[in-house]
């Protein structure tokens, strides 16, 4: 670098350019949080949809599937199982997803396989309100296609 | 080495090494898994084998960046650590803790696990990379907390370097991130808004100020390039670092659901952040380029290149490939992350690690000039294997994830393939990142021999 540009020019863009955007960055966290309401729907976060959350991670189900295209990617994305699976009916849902988990792990050999986690009705209907909470989050419309 | 007390590196970095191995068969484990579903089925399914390998990595990432901390701080502050029996102690309850949590993994089903601890009291477990036990995250909390300290301290009774500061900016960082790990809210947008204040403001913010620092602890040893230089460097690559990693994060609020000024946002702002990846490249090159001293220690030397290199690849090119809101929109969540976290984390973090332990590891077992030249040969061999497998794997990884857009995301809903039929047209690539794994796996053998063959110490060359 060339020797008008300082030690001092630097640690000075460094100090001055992070404290900078770091307070950008509160700022539009403050702006994001005030704006989810109307995007996350949390007014339908019923007591079995939380149930649901806990039971989605006390399976470390995150650790094979996407949500949100987030987590593994070995195993489909589950944002959107409930319009893939359900085609948009509720109690169609809940009936696919206990026979689903119930049946685990299917007897195809070389298969990719989910464990059998035990899980009681209630538990997996629980599931299935969450599954279907977050489908509705306003997510900019991804994924691109029903597949996920 | 200048003060007794930087040998309390030592144990960080063998037992770091030891839970690298651990990392490789769990990864191999899931190569095999990919390819087929049966292998080790039931008794370590899928979803264990990838908690203990991102775990085991974040872990021994940790362990390297202490044993780093330990070695360096001491050395630049000109004075013994603080307590160097505080960081024995800070050792055992972390080794202790983090084989714990990991055993806790393997021999109970999660669920249980999270009964065992009580996750209900404090629900944490069960997000990706955050699955430790609430119990484990206060462990690690409170072995921040005493590493921190001990590191502060030393820097205050001894010269306040500016890679020192840099250091202890990260590392505090590092320790206050890691504190939205507790927020787990039944929102699951704001828990996931907030869980990317660990782990983005981590791997594409505090860390990059670390590796900064230990890059350029390496690079005035080994090359003996004027300090005042390389810190004006240094500066200006972590002041890029945050600049664009800040708001970069943007790039990860796309599709979670948070509103859509994140897409722009996140799109310009990420782009940049290849920018400070490149300048640590020209950095580390221009430094050895202008060196004033052959340091006999070659290989560590390669490490500190290849560590700037990779990085960039990683983190640079394989980050920015995917990071336009317009791209992203089909990539998200494809084998096409998948190939980009495999580079970046081993060229930036692995890697930088490895280079700090290929310089201090000789000074502390007795050889301030390095090893043996036929040891570093061994080292080089695998420098090599590893770089070329991980290659192997990011580049395999990268036609899966292509191939997987082109079937799975691209066309519309009807005509697009479902997710397991995609995989199964994705075979080959599997087959291939297999193979690049075992090839890794070689390099990391031919690494681990390096420490044990000739014990000759190499002679100093001086150049004038």
């Amino acid at each position: 670098m060339a020797e008008k540009f300082t030690k001092s020019m630097a640690r000075n863009i460094y100090y001055g350019g992070s404290f900078f955007f770091l307070l950008l960055l509160f700022g539009l966290t403050v702006d994001t949080v005030r704006q989810l309401p109307k995007r996350d729907h949390r007014e339908n976060i019923t007591a079995e949809v939380a149930h649901g959350k806990e039971i989605w991670e006390n399976n470390n189900c995150i650790g094979c599937h996407s949500l949100m295209g987030e987590g593994a990617y070995y195993a489909p994305e589950l944002a959107n199982v409930f319009d893939r699976r359900g085609a948009g009916n509720e109690d169609a849902f809940r009936g696919y997803l206990r026979g689903w988990i119930n049946a685990q792990p299917l007897d195809v050999p070389h298969r990719r396989k989910m464990p059998q986690f035990n899980l009681s009705d209630e538990e997996i209907d629980a599931l299935s309100e969450f599954l279907i909470w977050t489908s509705r989050i306003e997510d900019n419309n991804w994924p691109p296609n029903i597949e996920g | 080495m200048k003060y007794s007390s930087q040998m309390v590196a030592k144990p960080y970095f063998i037992f770091a090494l030891i839970l690298f191995a651990g990392q490789i068969l769990f990864g191999l484990l899931m190569g095999m898994q990919y390819i087929d579903g049966d292998v080790g089925f039931p008794y370590i399914p899928f979803n264990v084998a990838r908690m203990v390998h991102t775990n085991l990595l974040i872990v021994w990432l940790l362990f390297g960046f202490m044993g780093a901390s330990y070695y360096l701080v001491p050395e630049e502050a000109e004075t013994e650590l603080y307590s160097p029996k505080l960081a024995m102690i800070t050792f055992w309850v972390f080794a202790v803790a983090g084989v714990a949590t990991i055993l806790g993994y393997l021999l109970v089903p999660y669920a249980e696990l999270a009964k065992l601890t009580h996750n209900e009291i404090l629900p944490t477990m069960g997000r990706e990379f955050l699955e430790q036990p609430t119990i484990t995250k206060i462990g690690i909390v409170l072995v921040c907390l005493s590493y921190v300290f001990n590191i502060a301290m030393t820097i205050l009774k001894g010269r306040k370097t500016v890679i020192n500061m840099v250091l202890i900016t990260g590392l505090i960082g590092l320790s206050v991130f890691f504190l939205f790990s507790f927020y787990n809210p039944e929102n699951l947008v704001l828990d996931k808004f907030f869980w990317w204040f660990v782990i983005h403001l981590w791997v594409e913010g505090v860390w990059e100020l670390i590796m900064g620092a230990l890059l350029a602890f390496v690079l005035i040893k080994v090359t003996g390039v004027d300090r005042e230089h390389i810190e004006k460097w240094l500066y200006v690559i972590i002041a890029m670092a945050l600049i664009s990693g800040l708001i970069g994060m943007g790039h990860h609020f796309f599709f979670i659901g948070p509103p859509p000024y994140w897409l722009w946002m996140g799109s310009i702002f990420s782009a940049l952040e290849p920018v400070p990846f490149f300048m640590m490249v020209l950095f580390a090159y221009k430094m050895v380029n202008e060196r004033r001293r052959q340091h006999a220690n070659k290989v560590a030397v390669t490490w500190a290149k290849g560590t700037a290199v990779m990085a960039f690849l990683g983190a640079g090119v394989w980050g920015f490939l995917h990071t336009l809101a317009p791209v992203n929109y089909y990539t998200h969540g494809s084998q096409l992350t998948a190939a980009h976290g495999h580079l970046a984390f081993f060229g930036a973090y692995a890697m930088v690690v490895m280079c700090v332990i290929s310089y201090a590891m000789p000074i502390m077992r007795g050889r301030p000039e390095g090893n043996s030249i036929k040891a570093q040969k061994v080292e080089l061999v695998g420098f090599w294997l590893m770089c070329i497998g991980m290659i192997g794997i990011t580049l395999a990884l990268t036609a899966a994830g292509a191939w997987q857009v082109a079937l799975q995301r691209l066309p519309e809903s009807g005509e697009a393939l479902n997710f397991m039929s995609t995989q199964d047209e994705l075979m080959s690539f599997y087959w291939i990142r297999l193979i690049s794994g075992v090839v890794f796996s070689l390099g990391l053998v031919a690494y681990f021999a390096s420490f044990f063959v000739d014990k000759k110490q190499t002679q100093q060359v001086a150049i004038g």
